[in-house]
């Protein structure tokens, strides 16, 4: 592998050799070589923390290199900044967008591109631009839009534009479906291969290997800073991918007994939530949880899971109506005039969907951070910090958090290890019930593994798990009944092993449960495949 | 009230809005750029000072406007430096600008001129003079409007009129021109500035520059226009004044017009009715001179509508990793 000479034959739209970057004592970046050839989709994958956008931000010139060379079409580009990028013909859409959000489509375009000094005849011929772009690449937005009024989804289609005005011909993205919903991302995909189809290179960098599979030309993977392989990705698979990315044997199904699902834990009725604006959020979910299971509810994010979430969790949206019924363990829980501690004390943990802002304390170092929310159990007003160092030390050990070093704030943590301080906070709180949102956002192969193995474990040891995620491989790797969730409603139930994934995508959509019962044929194998687990 | 009292009521509005409409929209430079500037107050001191200070020695007006610019963008540098290349809390750096102002001022004065930190008092060419417009006194026989030309449009200073076309300028300036975009960016979110391969600093820069020569006639005005020489803290809380009304203006330059003309009229109010007699009640003096800041108050406590600030105001600029 990583062979050179095993390139397609194109010429190279760039190439980058030997290049390095450290930061203080960190080397993000050691002696990395790359060649991608023009006119292909190439797929850049790697663990968070591996390097990858930090070598995409050197390319861009967003970074200087502490060594290295940059070459575009076989010539040293000279990229110092950002400008010099631009100028070589390199657009970057970074993961979080750069745009103004309460500027027009148009004026962001012509940002730092614009024509004169008056801006009248720059945003004459951007118009212009955009209907030429629009029309050859479906990437169809408002020129007087404003950018904050538009959805996560056309946000990124004007990040392209961006980079497209500016005449760019390779064009980077940074874990660009992130933020999108399937739909979203699908036509993402359409529009990146309409680009590679006209002679435009894309640089795809992600970590999620059913994206490089089903789109890119070629794979690099990046392992702790370094270029470990490049290969043609019709000649690799996922499990070979993930096993350069970890430097391990990885995981990708999840290894599950058979439910025993035990007595109802969470038995939710007739739950409907009106916010302060007047409008429905939940529209009646009835729901059970029992011992012993995880229930997981799929759908498109916005539709009513994050609700549900915080009024389980005890911290629903200020001014909302929350009317339903719901019983925890068969006692009946409070709907309102509640509070999270409450809960807590009940025995519900808590994985929030935003670990960064309602999960951890940034600030705060990991030590603190394991006794949040449990602070008060001790009963005393001092805190015994010998105690809770000692404990978070083991308990992360346990959890495998690296560094294992409880001094360090929660901030310095990579997205991985933040998440499983938290999830070893609440998983050794012993909950009966454990709710748990978008519980690997953001989290690399080998720690996704490590949580989701968890979870089963914590379900075989007899807790209710409500698990919400719009990853539909999580839900179908991890559920063992799943509810789909549109607009406020439960779409209907389905059995993991019963469904497939087109047939949840339609739910998902908001399509009737009755047009397409489940007991009717059986869905083809090759939709079923993400059925297994395949992250 | 007669007409002549209301007119005369308008003219003193004016004339009193001109310093808090400069700094304002000195703090709209400054603050769209996302450079927060609390210092508005000791650039406008320092440039009173300065300007009545050479208009004094020299008697020249003008020398002093120019000293009295260089004061204030003496100290904006100070701030510049503070909060765009060193990247500090503006909030101290303004707060240790007022300070300095403050100290400063009063010590200089005492030392050069003995006078307890006065200035001498400035005549003639020492002050800026009145400019009739032409036509006052012909048209002044045109009821209502007539009138109105002649006693509130007519017969300001030089810096009154600047101040007025800065109006119109600065929103040309900001809505249509690459510079204003840049700027408004910068302000929004520098990093959408600094990925599209312009310098986050440079624009900074050059707002905090324009923000310092605007205090810099803000000030000048008021110790050479407004008044006749400089006394100690004669600002008296209008770089405060102006910061309110910037937020009252929600940041945009015709409401930042209207908004400073709101303060200038009161503060006109109660320089002509000490003490209002409402009828069944007398307000007393202190009530009436205490109105402007106590409209600085309720809009600073949020009441009157919702301002959005520069989202990335106050936030000094580093690249993310």
């Amino acid at each position: 592998m990583a062979l050179p000479g095993t390139q397609a034959t194109a010429p190279p739209a760039i190439e980058l050799r030997g290049i390095s970057k450290a930061f203080g004592p960190v080397q993000a970046n050691r002696d990395i070589s790359l060649v991608v050839p023009a006119g292909t989709i190439h797929g850049i994958v790697g663990e968070n923390g591996a390097g990858k956008s930090t070598l995409m931000s050197i390319l861009y010139g967003f970074y200087r290199p502490d060594a290295g060379q940059i070459l575009v079409g076989r010539r040293d580009a000279g990229i110092t900044d950002s400008q010099s990028a631009i100028r070589a013909g390199i657009g970057m859409v970074f993961q979080h967008f750069k745009l103004v959000p309460n500027f027009t489509v148009v004026e962001n375009v012509i940002l730092g591109a614009e024509d004169g000094a008056l801006l009248a005849p720059s945003v004459s011929r951007a118009r212009k631009e955009l209907r030429r772009l629009a029309a050859e690449y479906q990437l169809d937005v408002n020129p007087d839009a404003v950018v904050e009024t538009l959805s996560v989804g056309h946000q990124q289609r004007v990040e392209i534009l961006k980079a497209l005005y500016r005449q760019a011909d390779i064009l980077i993205l940074d874990e660009p479906t992130g933020v999108l919903t399937p739909a979203e991302a699908d036509h993402l995909f359409r529009i990146l291969k309409g680009l590679r189809d006209r002679g435009k290179t894309v640089i795809l960098i992600t970590h999620k290997l059913r994206e490089i599979m089903e789109i890119t030309d070629n794979t690099s993977v990046m392992r702790r800073g370094e270029m470990v392989a490049t290969v043609p990705t019709r000649e690799t698979s996922p499990e070979q991918l993930a096993e350069l990315m970890v430097g391990r044997k990885v995981l990708l199904r999840v290894d599950k007994a058979q439910a025993a699902p035990g007595t109802p834990i969470l038995e939710l009725s007739g739950l409907r939530m009106v916010d302060r604006a007047g409008v429905e959020r939940l529209r009646g979910i009835d729901l059970t949880v029992r011992a012993g299971e995880i229930l997981g509810i799929a759908g498109v994010s916005g539709n009513g899971q994050t609700q549900l979430l915080d009024i389980l969790g005890g911290y629903p949206e200020a001014g909302a109506q929350v009317t339903g019924t719901a019983r925890l363990a068969g006692r009946t829980l409070p709907l309102s005039g509640t509070d999270a501690r409450a809960r807590r004390h009940a025995g519900i943990g808590n994985i929030p969907e935003d670990r960064q802002a309602e999960g951890l304390v940034m600030d705060f170092s990991a030590w603190e951070n394991t006794v949040l929310g449990r602070h008060r159990d001790a009963g005393t007003a001092l805190m015994d910090n010998d105690a809770i160092r000692s404990r978070a030390a083991a308990q992360m050990e346990r959890f495998d958090v690296r560094p294992r070093d409880p001094e360090l704030a929660a901030k310095n943590f990579s997205g991985g290890n933040q998440q499983k301080i938290v999830v070893a906070r609440e998983i050794e709180s012993r909950p009966i019930l454990l709710l748990v949102g978008q519980p690997t956002r953001g989290v690399d192969i080998g720690a996704i593994e490590f949580i989701h193995r968890r979870l089963i474990e914590l379900r075989d040891a007899g807790a209710a798990i409500l698990l919400v995620s719009v990853e539909l491989d999580e839900i179908m790797a991890l559920s063992d009944r799943i509810a789909v969730m549109f607009d406020g409603c439960i779409m209907g139930e389905r059995l993991p092993d019963a469904t497939s994934a087109a047939e949840l995508g339609l739910l998902m959509a908001g399509a009737s449960p009755s047009g397409i019962p489940p007991e009717q044929g059986q869905p083809d194998p090759d939709e079923r495949e993400p059925a297994k687990g395949v992250i | 009230m007669d007409y002549a009292t209301i007119l005369q009521i308008l003219d003193s509005a004016v004339r009193l809005m001109t310093p808090l409409l400069l700094a304002c929209l000195a703090g709209l430079y400054s603050e769209r750029a996302g450079v927060f500037d609390i210092g508005l107050e000791g650039k406008m001191l320092m440039a009173a000072f300065s300007a009545a200070a050479t208009a004094a020695v020299t008697g020249s007006v003008w020398l002093g406007l120019v000293a009295g610019i260089l004061a204030a963008v003496g100290m904006s540098l100070i701030h510049g430096l503070a909060a765009i290349t060193f990247r500090g809390n503006q909030l101290i750096s303004g707060v240790a600008i007022n300070f300095l102002a403050s100290g400063l001022t009063v010590l200089l004065g005492q030392s050069w001129f003995a006078l307890g930190g006065r200035t001498p008092s400035l005549e003639g060419a020492a002050r800026f003079g009145s400019i009739t417009l032409p036509g006052a006194e012909t048209l002044r026989s045109i009821p209502v409007l007539g009138p109105f030309y002649a006693e509130v449009v007519s017969g300001h200073t030089a810096l009154v009129y600047v101040a007025a076309l800065l109006v119109p300028g600065t929103w040309w300036l900001l809505y249509r021109t690459r510079f204003g975009l840049r700027l408004r960016a910068v302000g929004e979110n520098p990093a959408s500035v600094d990925t599209a391969g312009v310098s986050v600093p440079r624009l900074r820069w050059a707002a905090v520059a324009i923000c310092g020569m605007l205090t810099g006639l803000a000030g000048a005005y008021l110790a050479t226009g407004l008044s006749a020489g400089f006394v100690k803290e004669m600002t008296a809380g209008r770089g405060y004044i102006a910061l309110a009304a910037l937020i009252f203006a929600n940041w945009r330059p015709w409401r930042a017009l209207g908004a400073t003309f709101l303060f200038g009229l009161m503060e006109a109010v109660a320089n002509r009715y000490p003490e209002l007699d409402m009828g069944f009640v007398t307000i007393p003096s202190m009530v009436m001179s205490a109105l402007p800041y106590l409209l600085t108050v309720i809009i600073l406590a949020g009441f009157i509508g919702r301002a959005t600030p520069p989202r990335a105001g106050g936030e000094p600029y580093v690249k993310e990793r």
